[in-house]
């Protein structure tokens, strides 16, 4: 799918990027405070649904265990902090860290490998195998981290305070919301830039036809990899943000549910297309918060919601809204 | 350049090929006739890596290509046109000829969007249209375009004006010619014949997986039933 480039397309951006800075001080403003940590998780999700959809939606790879790169990019916060703190070496020789700079970094390239290693094996199949081997890597992952009792096993490990950047109070809602805020926007970039290179290109052609795209001379399964590694590495980072901004980890960050919960976000959003993600983990958090405050059933309420737009807006909440800016035109 | 002995393919359990016998030179265009179902597309199918062969050798360029995966095939200078073009409908026009272009043997001269626009005026027209959009004989154009962006030594033409209407076919036939003009070596399937018997340097006959006739256009002309037999017509 070509990346959105046009004049419009690019006023669009530039309003929401003034629109999402503007946010926190509008939210104190009008008294909603609360708000600026409801979309600091918005975007944390909209990164990991972006990366999802990486696979998912320009490559056609439905991989059922794209949490598990998630986990293992909070977990590469939670136990680089828990050493840093207790000044304990970490596999008898390195040291913890509680600086952003280093952790997070940590969690995007943990991510990365993860799912490079998983991927070779995966990316092996196709079809409904490749779902159940993705789905079953992350629940083994999973019960490896139910079994670390060293790391709170079920219970998860506490990350006592947000790693540290610069001179930045972290603590502060706000200042942590424009941290994510310029890696939320670092990683849409990335994505766009990607979906608009040849390699994007050829990721679209696989999803077509691999096998068109083999004849033609194109070794599919590096191109695969390729995207299946930097979507771990983006899912590495979304996590590594969620342990900061949650000040918490636990296995159910690797959960298939948790991995049902971004593919829900991507197909909500539109995938394939650059802001559909954004706008399902957006849409998603925004319904489940709203629904939840009213009634203790939500899902009841959540499900025909999610069926409907589904049913009726192709292209998800990325259809809706090129049909509202159609109609404005 | 392409040599290609007792081939046999099979589809499963179901054995169709059994003994092709082939050869095509540097700037050669041969052509593969048959009736529907003797095998021709599964030739260029097995070819191409992309049916199991059975039996048989096939070499390119020196190199042996049976049991090799489709990508390391095309990588020695194969361009595959697929029957029914096949080509990818939501990328442009543009990103068609582009992701997948390569020159990996090196041409001194190689192919560009503007070769391949000048070749095909219609693709430049249309160039950041979704393939999708395309007609018919576009779509076959774009086909023919995204595999000379490889450069291949070889290009290989399955039924590639089957279903399209007189006048595009005439300029697909007219590029084809200018094709062959600059030298490039040509495996068509084709079922017209009027055209290829002035096209092709060589003709293979193939009925029921078997190479059975082999000549020139003027054989063709003198061998009257070998015609009626092998193409029915």
């Amino acid at each position: 799918m070509p990346p959105e480039t046009g004049a419009r397309s690019k006023l669009a951006v530039a309003a929401l990027m003034v629109l999402l800075a503007a946010l926190p001080f509008a939210a104190d403003a009008l008294g909603f405070p609360a708000t600026t940590p409801l979309v600091t998780r918005m975007l944390i999700y909209a990164i990991a649904a972006a990366s999802l959809n990486l696979v998912l939606g320009f490559g056609g790879m439905i991989s059922f265990g794209h949490a598990a790169f998630y986990g293992i990019g909070g977990y590469a916060v939670g136990i680089l902090f828990q050493h840093a703190r207790l000044s304990e070496p970490l596999f008898g020789m390195m040291l913890g860290t509680d600086q952003f700079l280093l952790a997070v970094p940590a969690a995007m390239v943990l991510g990365g490998v993860a799912a490079l290693a998983i991927g070779a094996l995966a990316l092996r199949t196709t079809g409904v195998q490749f779902i159940m081997i993705t789905l079953a890597f992350a629940q083994m992952l999973y019960f490896l981290f139910v079994s670390l009792k060293y790391y709170g096993g079920d219970d998860g490990l506490i990350v006592r305070r947000r790693n540290v950047l610069f001179g930045l109070d972290m603590r502060d809602d706000k200042t942590f919301y424009f941290v994510v805020l310029v890696l939320t926007a670092a990683f849409f970039a990335l994505v766009w830039r990607i979906a608009g290179s040849r390699f994007g290109m050829v990721l679209g052609a696989i999803r077509q036809n691999e096998r068109r795209v083999a004849a033609i001379g194109i070794g599919v399964y590096r191109y695969k990899l390729a995207a299946f590694a930097i979507a771990g590495l983006g899912a590495g980072l979304a996590g590594g943000l969620w342990a900061n901004y949650a000040r918490f980890v636990s296995p159910d960050m690797m959960h298939w549910t948790k991995s049902g919960e971004l593919m829900v976000m991507v197909i909500l959003g539109g995938a394939g297309t650059l802001f559909g993600p954004l706008f399902g983990a957006a849409g998603l958090i925004a319904l489940e918060t709203v629904l939840s405050a009213w009634t203790e059933r939500w899902q009841l309420f959540l499900g025909p919601i999610l069926l409907l737009i589904i049913l009726f807006f192709r292209g998800g909440l990325s259809g809706l809204v090129a049909l509202l800016s159609g109609r404005l035109r | 350049m392409l040599q290609v002995s007792g081939l046999a393919a099979a589809y499963g359990d179901s054995q169709v090929l059994f003994g092709i016998d082939l050869t095509i030179a540097r700037g050669e265009v041969v052509a593969l006739l048959g009736r529907n179902g003797m095998g021709k597309t599964t030739t260029i199918r097995t070819i191409m890596g992309l049916t199991r062969a059975v039996g048989g050798s096939a070499e390119f360029a020196g190199t042996p290509i049976l049991g090799r995966p489709p990508e390391a095939v095309a990588r020695l200078g194969i361009g595959l046109v697929p029957e029914g073009r096949q080509v990818f409908p939501t990328l442009t026009v543009r990103e068609n000829l582009v992701a997948t272009a390569a020159n990996r043997l090196g041409r001194s001269n190689p192919w560009t969007l503007e070769r391949v626009c000048a070749l095909f005026a219609r693709l430049g027209e249309r160039f950041s249209q979704p393939a999708g959009t395309l007609s018919g004989g576009e779509q076959q154009m774009l086909a023919i375009g995204r595999a000379l962006m490889t450069n291949p030594d070889l290009l290989i033409l399955d039924e590639a004006t089957e279903g399209l209407a007189p006048v595009i076919r005439a300029e697909i036939w007219r590029c084809i010619e200018a094709l062959k003009a600059e030298g490039q070596s040509i495996l068509i399937v084709d079922k017209n014949l009027k055209v290829l018997r002035r096209l092709a340097d060589r003709h293979y006959a193939i009925e029921k997986g078997r190479t059975v006739w082999t000549g020139t256009g003027a054989d063709l002309d003198r061998e009257a039933e070998v015609v009626h037999r092998y193409v029915g017509v």
